[in-house]
């Protein structure tokens, strides 16, 4: 049954493989974000350290929303959407692959980068960790989440606005304890309880999300 | 001709019950009946054609068949049972090619049949490359199938039928965009995968030459439907 995964994973794997330049645009848009903030805003390093933790939580979140609406939406044009409702060990596994290689190209990079924005921010060192450590985990919440948001859209064809209407109030616990995460570290008191409501989030979405998009693709298929 | 490589599975175990069949099943599509009631049965070593004009709802009644899309009406059996108690045998028997090729532009052909999206087969690149040879595509396994004409892409999808042991074949025009030496070729896939035990359900508007094929007729999509 894990066939289904890690083919779909090495597939998706492929294919991302030669559409970089796609992929780059969620983790440009990051960067260039974070440039910008201390223009607009302030370039003092004490309002930048008060801005940080949060704003790059946002940045992260806008980011991966920028990554989502093509997840399905070629699967969905070329009748690879069929092929995948047909696998035969359930379509959820496979659709996990699918899921977890979003996560790979699109969240694991943006945590990657997130020092660099640690450090054009003035994040405080205090910080650094609990910041990697959230991302790492809270990004693959917002790639399941959004992958959700994603199969129920799929047939629409300017999905944009109703994907981030569905997803929106689903990211809002993720970039509270996300932030928070960070927050409390920079503060002095222990991060782990907030990190671990993150960890308890993205877990549940690794667990439930995939059964919705099936159910979601299912419905789209029999349209 | 060339000879044809030969099938992974070689003869499929005798059945006494009817691959697939469908009971008194309806199709509604956007508050329009397009057949009503239609039972088909297919045994093994069977090939039906379904004809019909445009919207007369081929597509759909292949699509129920494969289990995608749910009848208004009826049940589907596979091999007795229905699809909902049978959906692991139906599926890990199955091979559906639709009017789409599910054929990625930016993989090449051998990538392609790599890894299959259903996730349940895994080819050796050998028989992947005896596969593409078959269906007329020897040279171009490395290349990006975004390059390929619509016929090359579709005999892509094509070389599934040489790879696959499904036992079911549902096949949505499998002819749309292929020369007539393609066309041959698939007739005696089709023929040689009757032979072997396996069954066939198709579109297509063209006369398919096949022993022993049966039509089914679908009159709906007219005004009166």
């Amino acid at each position: 049954m894990a066939n289904g995964t890690v083919n779909t994973l090495r597939r998706e794997l492929l294919l991302a493989s030669r559409r970089r330049g796609e992929l780059a645009n969620p983790l440009l848009f990051f960067v260039m974000m974070a440039a910008l903030v201390p223009l607009g805003i302030s370039p003092q390093s004490t309002v930048l350290a008060e801005l940080a933790p949060g704003m790059i939580w946002v940045m992260a979140l806008l980011a991966t929303l920028l990554s989502l609406e093509p997840l399905f939406a070629e699967d969905y044009r070329d009748g690879s959407l069929d092929q995948l409702l047909l696998a035969a060990d359930g379509m959820a596994f496979a659709v996990l692959g699918k899921m977890l290689a979003h996560w790979l190209v699109t969240g694991l990079p943006l945590t990657l980068v997130a020092p660099l924005l640690a450090t054009l921010l003035a994040l405080p060192a205090a910080g650094w960790l609990p910041l990697l450590a959230s991302l790492l985990v809270g990004t693959l919440a917002l790639s399941f989440i959004g992958a959700m948001g994603a199969a129920l859209t799929v047939s629409l064809q300017r999905s944009g606005v109703l994907l981030t209407l569905i997803v929106m109030p689903l990211y809002v616990p993720v970039i509270i304890f996300g932030s928070a995460t960070v927050q409390r570290a920079i503060e002095g008191f222990s991060w782990l309880a907030p990190l671990a409501l993150l960890a308890t989030l993205a877990v549940a979405a690794i667990a439930l999300c995939p059964l919705v998009v099936v159910g979601a693709l299912r419905l789209t298929a029999s349209e | 001709m060339p000879d044809l490589p030969p099938f992974s599975v070689q003869e499929f175990p005798a059945l006494h019950s009817p691959l697939l069949a469908l009971n008194d099943v309806s199709c509604e599509r956007g508050n329009r009946r397009l057949f009503c009631q239609l039972s088909v049965q297919l045994m093994a070593g069977q090939a039906l054609q379904i004809n019909g004009g445009n919207g007369a709802g081929k597509t759909s009644l292949l699509r129920i068949a494969a289990g995608l899309l749910a009848p208004a009406a009826g049940a589907v059996c596979y091999l007795g049972e229905p699809l909902a108690d049978n959906s692991y045998n139906h599926r890990s028997q199955l091979l559906f090619l639709g009017h789409q090729a599910a054929v990625k532009g930016s993989l090449t052909a051998l990538e392609n049949l790599r890894y299959p999206v259903d996730g349940r087969h895994r080819f050796s690149t050998e028989a992947i490359f005896q596969a593409l040879a078959a269906v007329g595509l020897a040279g171009f396994e490395d290349l990006p199938c975004r390059t390929f004409s619509a016929g090359q892409r579709r005999r892509v999808a094509l070389a599934l039928l040489i790879l696959s042991d499904a036992r079911l074949w549902l096949l949505d025009e499998p002819f749309t965009a292929i020369d007539r030496t393609g066309v041959e070729l698939i007739e005696r896939l089709m023929a040689a995968h009757l032979q072997r035990g396996g069954a066939i359900m198709l579109t297509s508007h063209q006369p398919v030459a096949l022993p022993g094929l049966l039509a089914l007729e679908l009159s709906g999509g007219d005004s009166h439907g």
